[in-house]
C-alpha cells in the first residue's frame, strides 16, 4: 500500500514536472511584446509624418502606404483584425527612441537599414519592404540634367537626422564641390523651402522625391535626376530582445511577398486552401503548422493575405495607382528581374 | 533638538537620491537589456555631416565634438544678436509707450499687443517662410549701397581682410583700459573739485585714436571683399566672396527680438512708472535739465525695477532660440541634439549633455545678471 502511494506520487510528479516544462515552452513562445499587444487588442506602430505611398493619413485619419501595410499585416496574424493598429506619426529625429522606449513596437517608416542602426543602438531589422537609393530633384529650367552638372555653391535641401545627409556629404566631397546642407525636422519644411527658392536642389530617397513632388506647388516644373547615389533598403525595425516578436514581423512581411510570388492574393485566397502545390497550401494555413511556429494559430497568413493583400497588390495600391512610381524597379519580384526575394515559409 | 530641525531635510534629500537612484538604476537595466551602450567616447569620433554655417572651421572630417561646438557658438550667436536688438527695440518702444503722443504711444502698444500675443513659432515661420518668399532670387536682387545683396539663398554682405589684426586688437584693448582709467581720475577729480570732465568726448577719441596709430604705426591694414553673383547653372546663382548670413539667422534673430522687445518694453515702462513722481519734481527743483534729471534721477532708481523681469526675458529668448530646427538653423539642438544623436543613436549621453549646455547658459547669463543688478542696487549703509 505505501509502495503505492510512493508510485503514484512520482508518477504525479514526473507528470507535473512534464507540464510544467511544456507550460513553460509555451510562455516562452509568447514574447513579451506579443502577449502585452494582444492584451491591449492593438499592434502600436510608428509611421511617418505623412510620406504618400508609405504611410500618409487622409482628411479623416486614415493611414494608407506600403509602410502602414506590413504593421496592418501583423495586426491581421497577431489579432485577426488588420484595422487594430494604432498609428504614432514620428519625426526622422524621433522614430528610434519611440521605439526603444517602448512608445510603439514597429517602426515602419521608411528607414534604411544600416550597420550602426542594427548592431549599436539597439534595433533589429527584420527585413526589406522597399528598395529606394538617394536622388536629387531640380527645377526643370535649371538647365541641370545630371549630378555632374552641380558646381560648388549649390545649396541642398534636405531632411535632418537621415542617412540622406551622410550620403549627401560623401557625394559632394567625392566630387569635390563645396555645397550647403540646409537640413530641416518635418518635410514639410523642406518641401517649402525648396518650393520658395532657398535650395537648388532636394535631395532625399527617390520614391520620397516622388511622393514630395506631388506636394510643390507647381510639380510639372521639377525634375528628378536619373542618378542615384546610394543604396537605401527600407524596412520595419523592433526592439532588439525579443526574437518572438521579431520572427512574427519579418514572416508578416515575407508572407505578403512570397504570397505575390506563388499568385496568392486577396481575392483568391480562400480557394488556394485546395490547391496542388504543398507551398501554397502551407501560405494560406491549409498545410503544416508554421503558425504555432510563432506562438499563433495556424490561419495567420490567410488572414495578412485576405484582409491586407500580397505585396504587389499593396504596392499596386499605394505607389502605382497613385503614380508616385508606376514602374517598380528592384522592387520586382526575383521571378520577374527584381530583387525581392524572401525565405521559403516552411 | 538639533537633529530635530534636521531629520525633515535629511528625508528630503534621501527621497531625492532614491528618485535619482531609481530612474538612473531603471535606464542602466533598460539599455542592458535592449543592447545599448553607454558612453561618451563617441564625441571624439568623426562626425561624417555637414553644417551648412559655422563661426569656426567645420566639416565632416572634424569629431563630433567639434559639432557640438559648433552648435554652442551657433546658438550663442544668435540669443547674443537677439538680446542687443530685443533690448534695443524694447527700451524705445516701452519709452514709447509713455510718450505724450498719441500717435506714438498707440503705434507702440498696438506693437506689444501683437507680437507678444502670436505663438514664437509662427513667427518664426512667418519670418522664414512669408517674408523669405518675398525676397528676391540672387539674379534678381537689387545691391544696397552696391555692395549688400538681401536674397532668399541669404544676406550677402563684403567682408573685411585683415592684415596683423592681433596687433589692431591689442590697440583695442588698450583703448579700452585707459578709458576705465581716465573715468576713475574724472571721478576722483569731480569728488575734490567738483569739475565735471567730458567723459564721452575723451572716450571717443581715446577708441579712434589708439586704433588709428596702429593703422599708421602698426603695419595693420584692411582690405574689403564685396560678395560677386556667381552662376550655378542655367538658371540658378548665387554669391562668392564676401561674408554671408543665412537666411536662418537673420530671420530667427528677426522673430526672437521682435518677441522678446515686447516684454522688455512693458518692464521698462513699468520701470519708469515706478519711480515716484516727486523724484521727478524734486530733481526738476533743484535746477537739473530734463536730460539730467532721466540720466542721473529716474534712470538708476528705475533700473533697479527693470532688471530682474528683463533678466528672465533674456533666459526665455536663450532657451527659445532652441526653435531654430524647424527653420534649419544649425544651432546646438539642430546640430547636436538633431543630425548628431540620430547618426549615434547616443539619446541620452547626447539629451544630457545638451540640458547641461542650456543650463551653464542660462546660469551665466543670470551671474551676469545678478552681479549688475546687485551693482545698482540701493546701497544700504
Amino acid at each position: 500500500m505505501f509502495k503505492l502511494v510512493k508510485r503514484l506520487t512520482s508518477v504525479v510528479a514526473m507528470f507535473a514536472v512534464l507540464f510544467t516544462f511544456t507550460t513553460e515552452t509555451m510562455a516562452a513562445k509568447k514574447s513579451k511584446t506579443l502577449k502585452n499587444t494582444q492584451k491591449k487588442g492593438f499592434v502600436r506602430c510608428g509611421v511617418s509624418q505623412g510620406l504618400p505611398g508609405f504611410s500618409n493619413a487622409d482628411e479623416a485619419g486614415n493611414w494608407t502606404g506600403v509602410d502602414v501595410d506590413v504593421c496592418r499585416a501583423v495586426a491581421a496574424a497577431v489579432l485577426g483584425d488588420a484595422s487594430k493598429v494604432k498609428f504614432t506619426p514620428l519625426s526622422a529625429k524621433e522614430r528610434f527612441t519611440a521605439l526603444t522606449s517602448n512608445e510603439i513596437d514597429i517602426l515602419s517608416r521608411n528607414t534604411t537599414w544600416t550597420l550602426s542602426r542594427d548592431a549599436d543602438i539597439g534595433l533589429t531589422f527584420v527585413g526589406v519592404n522597399f528598395y529606394d537609393g538617394q536622388g536629387f530633384m531640380v527645377r526643370k529650367n535649371s538647365g541641370i540634367s545630371s549630378v555632374n552638372d552641380f558646381k560648388a555653391g549649390v545649396s541642398a535641401c534636405t531632411n535632418l537626422g537621415t542617412t540622406t545627409e551622410l550620403n549627401m556629404r560623401d557625394f559632394f566631397n567625392s566630387k569635390g564641390i563645396k555645397y550647403e546642407p540646409v537640413t530641416f525636422e518635418k518635410a514639410d519644411e523642406v518641401v517649402a523651402a525648396y518650393d520658395a527658392g532657398r535650395c537648388d536642389t532636394y535631395t532625399t530617397d527617390k520614391s520620397g522625391l516622388a511622393a514630395q513632388r506631388i506636394k510643390l506647388s507647381n510639380p510639372n516644373d521639377h525634375v528628378v535626376l536619373p542618378e542615384t547615389i546610394s543604396k537605401e533598403p527600407l524596412g520595419p525595425v523592433v526592439r532588439q530582445g525579443d526574437s518572438v516578436w521579431e520572427d512574427i514581423v519579418r514572416w508578416s512581411l515575407n508572407t505578403m511577398i512570397e504570397a505575390e510570388e506563388y499568385g496568392v492574393s486577396s481575392s483568391n485566397a480562400d480557394m488556394m486552401k485546395t490547391s496542388d502545390n504543398p507551398a501554397v497550401k502551407r501560405l494560406v494555413g491549409a498545410e503544416g503548422e508554421l503558425g504555432a511556429a510563432l506562438g499563433l494559430d495556424n490561419e495567420w497568413s490567410l488572414r495578412i493575405i485576405k484582409q491586407v493583400g500580397n505585396y504587389g497588390e499593396s504596392y499596386k495600391r499605394n505607389i502605382a495607382d497613385t503614380g508616385i512610381l508606376p514602374d517598380r524597379g528592384p522592387n520586382e519580384l526575383w521571378t520577374k528581374g527584381g530583387i525581392l526575394y524572401v525565405p521559403p515559409a516552411r | 533638538m538639533n537633529f530635530k530641525k534636521l531629520l525633515p531635510q535629511l528625508l528630503t534629500l534621501l527621497v531625492v537620491i532614491l528618485i535619482f537612484g531609481f530612474f538612473s538604476y531603471n535606464a542602466q537595466v533598460n539599455m542592458e537589456n535592449r543592447g545599448i551602450t553607454f558612453g561618451y567616447g563617441f564625441l571624439s569620433q568623426e562626425s561624417s555631416f555637414d553644417v551648412q554655417f559655422s563661426l569656426i572651421e567645420y566639416d565632416g572630417s572634424h569629431s563630433y565634438f567639434r559639432a557640438y561646438l559648433v552648435g554652442l557658438l551657433n546658438t550663442i550667436l544668435v540669443s547674443v544678436v537677439g538680446i542687443i536688438f530685443a533690448t534695443i527695440i524694447g527700451v524705445i518702444v516701452g519709452i514709447a509707450r509713455l510718450s505724450n503722443n498719441f500717435l506714438i504711444e498707440r503705434a507702440a502698444s498696438a506693437y506689444v499687443e501683437f507680437f507678444r500675443n502670436i505663438p514664437l513659432l509662427l513667427q518664426i515661420f512667418f519670418w522664414y517662410f512669408a517674408a523669405l518668399r518675398a525676397l528676391p532670387l540672387p539674379e534678381k536682387a537689387e545691391p544696397m549701397f552696391g555692395v549688400f545683396f538681401l536674397t532668399i539663398k541669404g544676406f550677402f554682405i563684403p567682408s573685411f581682410v585683415w592684415n596683423n589684426i592681433d596687433v589692431f586688437v591689442y590697440s583695442l584693448i588698450a583703448s579700452i583700459i585707459s578709458i576705465f582709467f581716465v573715468k576713475i581720475y574724472a571721478k576722483k577729480k569731480q569728488e575734490k573739485e567738483g569739475i565735471q570732465t567730458p567723459m564721452l568726448l575723451i572716450a571717443f577719441g581715446l577708441l579712434i585714436i589708439l586704433p588709428l596709430l596702429s593703422y599708421l604705426f602698426g603695419g595693420v591694414t584692411t582690405s574689403v571683399e564685396v560678395p560677386v553673383i556667381k552662376q550655378l547653372s542655367q538658371n540658378s546663382f548665387t554669391f562668392e566672396g564676401g561674408l554671408k548670413l543665412p537666411p536662418e539667422l537673420i530671420s530667427l534673430a528677426l522673430a526672437l527680438s521682435l518677441y522678446t522687445a515686447t516684454f522688455i518694453a512693458e518692464n521698462v515702462r513699468a520701470g519708469v512708472q515706478g519711480v515716484g513722481k516727486g523724484q521727478k519734481e524734486a530733481a526738476a527743483s533743484i535746477g537739473l535739465t530734463p536730460n539730467q534729471v532721466l540720466k542721473l534721477v529716474v534712470m538708476p532708481q528705475a533700473l533697479r525695477i527693470i532688471i530682474p523681469p528683463t533678466t528672465n526675458q533674456y533666459l526665455n529668448l536663450t532657451k527659445n532660440s532652441s526653435l531654430a530646427a524647424a527653420i534649419a538653423y544649425p544651432d546646438l539642438v539642430l546640430v547636436f541634439a538633431g543630425t548628431a544623436l540620430m547618426q549615434t543613436g547616443r539619446a541620452i549621453e547626447i539629451v544630457s549633455i545638451t540640458m547641461l549646455t542650456y543650463l551653464s547658459l542660462s546660469i551665466s547669463i543670470s551671474i551676469l545678471m545678478n552681479w549688475y543688478n546687485k551693482k545698482i542696487a540701493i546701497k544700504e549703509k
